[in-house]
């Protein structure tokens, strides 16, 4: 046995230590335990005078068959194989052993970090609530709320930003600007009061609408640059904002699906016994619990990051191969009917909604893909879907220009039709990419920068929809 | 001579509980003791000591901390807690009335196994 048989030892030691790893029932402390043990035996070969390769096989087959072995820890760890979000601890990869091996107790973590900042999140989420809940105490106009949605609630969801990945105060100063922008038009425009239905006590115009709608879009995108602590140029970081919009979209659902049964319950109760809390609940719960929620929301998807597989991407590939299938019977349907060009004036509308879905289904693939496998079936699949939806939208497109030129345009009409031709030129070109990309041409990279590259578009859109179609259509 | 895997399994928490009863004990240690004890002929696979103690741990049979050896291996230490000390008094009754109806049976006259020798033979 000569010095250099040493590194031989640690070498295949790694290798089974890294091959242990995949197996999710053990975790790093079981690893720790079974290594020395590993070495323990290895000693007691080697004292005996086998070689340290010898010795090594010896222990390993000591141990016993790994499946069994794994099987039998998952057993007494079940939990294990359900990967969980630990509230309690700074990382998410902590586990539940009750002590840890030496070296790996850290510095207790302030009490802001704890729980991956959890408190910071929760105090930010009533600042949300409470500052939609002041704003309605403060004003008698119900169309207030609709046109400052995003500005009430999102510059808390930056301060979460500022807060988690600390951008510079260069970029912070760039959305602290949009937003302000945003502020002076959407209160400093004389928005007309709202024809059509007088469902509420006065309805919002078209074009105040439409701003408000478009507000939320262009300064979620914006607060991305506080997101990506500045680096918004950059690819990656892009896309990684967009897994996070995916994400938060998600849990925001399921958040809002629970407290809307929470809610339910809540006034049912308290109606048995004869307290009607239906206005508290309207007044106060519904208002700061969606503004509040946003900030949990976010929370989440940054705690559960490495904790737990990202569902979006899951869902996207579920849906894809039904909505695909969904969008070939809609060109067979509307080539027998042909009667598309009699479109009803929600047409374009609902396309642009087809579109987009199509576009999240397609950049969620996108984010969860590995770049580096070659196209497959899922790939096919997509390309399907991407053309069937370019066949159906420049059919609807082309019925949608006509009525415009006999009708006339309005700024609601404007608008589906430009969010129609972005969201076009985005998908006709990537669909050329995509079968570039399926027939080996181009790499998968591109596919991925393409749509990073393109989000700038979404937030000049809608900066236009915001700023300049008021008063190109006379607030109307 | 073997001992049946079902019999290993049952005798396993007892032995485990009356090794650490005598003193807290890491794994490799625990694993030698047994084969010391029983001249190598109760024997398991190495790797299954370790799922037995952490569920005796989750059980509250056993506590554990993290030590370094000697040689600077971090290593587990396991000891009885007052219930596994409660346990173990339970097992050791109820292994004692097996033995001792075991031990009846094949000192008994009569029709035995065949090659059993009577106990204390």
């Amino acid at each position: 046995m000569g010095i250099d048989d040493r590194p031989d030892l640690d070498v295949l030691v790694r290798s089974w230590r890294r091959w242990l790893e995949r197996r999710e029932a053990l975790d790093a402390h079981d690893l720790d335990e079974l290594e020395s043990h590993l070495l323990d035996r290895v000693d007691e070969l080697r004292a005996v005078g086998l070689h340290d390769d010898e010795a090594f096989l010896v222990a390993v087959k000591r141990l016993g068959a790994v499946d069994e072995l794994s099987r039998e820890y998952a057993r007494v760890h079940s939990e294990r194989l359900w990967t969980q979000l630990v509230l309690g601890d700074g990382d998410g990869s902590a586990s539940g052993a009750a002590s840890a091996p030496p070296g790996a107790a850290r510095a207790p973590l302030p009490f802001a970090r704890r729980a991956h900042g959890l408190a910071v999140a929760l105090g930010l989420g009533v600042g949300a609530g409470l500052a939609v809940k002041v704003a309605d105490l403060l004003t008698a106009e119900p169309t207030f709320f609709i046109r400052n949605a995003a500005l009430l609630v999102l510059p808390f969801l930056v301060a979460w930003f500022a807060w988690k990945h600390r951008p510079p105060a260069g970029a912070l100063a760039i959305v602290a600007g949009a937003f302000a922008l945003a502020g002076v038009a959407l209160n400093a425009y004389p928005f007309a009061a709202g024809a059509g239905t007088q469902l509420f006590a006065s309805e919002p115009s078209m074009t105040e609408l439409l701003a408000a709608v478009h507000a939320v879009v262009a300064l979620w995108l914006v607060s991305g640059i506080a997101y990506a602590a500045g680096a918004w140029r950059s690819d990656a970081a892009r896309m990684d904002f967009v897994r996070f919009s995916g994400e938060w979209a998600v849990y925001y659902l399921l958040i809002a699906l629970g407290g809307g049964a929470l809610s339910m319950l809540t006034v049912a109760v308290f109606g048995s016994i004869g307290v009607d809390v239906m206005t508290f609940v309207a007044d106060w719960v519904l208002p700061c619990g969606a503004a509040g929620a946003v900030l949990v929301a976010a929370w989440l998807v940054e705690a559960k990051q490495r904790a737990i597989e990202n569902i979006a991407p899951v869902l996207t590939k579920v849906f894809t191969p039904i909505f695909a299938l969904m969008m070939l019977a809609l060109i067979v349907a509307a080539l027998l009917q042909w009667n598309l060009v009699d479109a009803s004036r929600d047409l374009l509308i609902a396309f642009d909604l087809v579109l987009v879905v199509v576009l999240g289904l397609l950049v969620y693939a996108y984010s969860a893909r590995d770049p580096l496998l070659p196209p497959g079936w899922f790939d096919r699949l997509q390309f399907v879907m991407l053309a069937s939806a370019l066949v159906v939208d420049l059919v609807v497109l082309v019925a949608m220009i006509a009525r415009i030129g006999e009708f006339g345009p309005s700024a609601n009409k404007a608008a589906s039709l430009g969010l129609n031709l972005i969201l076009l030129a985005n998908l006709a070109w990537a669909a050329w990419l995509h079968l570039g990309f399926l027939r080996r041409r181009n790499a998968f990279d591109r596919l991925e920068r393409w749509q990073t590259a393109y989000l700038p578009v979404y937030v000049g859109w809608s900066a236009i929809v915001v700023i300049v179609f008021p008063p190109l259509f006379g607030f109307a | 001579m073997r001992i049946g895997k079902d019999l290993v399994a049952a005798a396993a928490t007892p032995v485990v509980l009356g090794i650490l009863a005598e003193q807290e004990s890491y794994g490799y240690a625990i694993l030698q003791k047994v084969t010391e004890l029983s001249g190598g002929e109760l024997e398991w696979s190495d790797g299954m000591l370790y799922p037995l103690l952490h569920r005796l741990e989750r059980a509250g049979h056993v506590e554990s901390e993290w030590r370094t050896s000697a040689s600077g291996r971090p290593r587990k230490h396991y000891r009885l807690s007052a219930q596994g000390a409660a346990m173990l008094a339970e097992q050791h009754r109820q292994w004692t009335v097996v033995g001792d109806v075991l031990d009846k049976l094949w000192s008994a006259p009569g029709p035995g196994p065949s090659g059993v020798a009577p106990a204390g033979a």
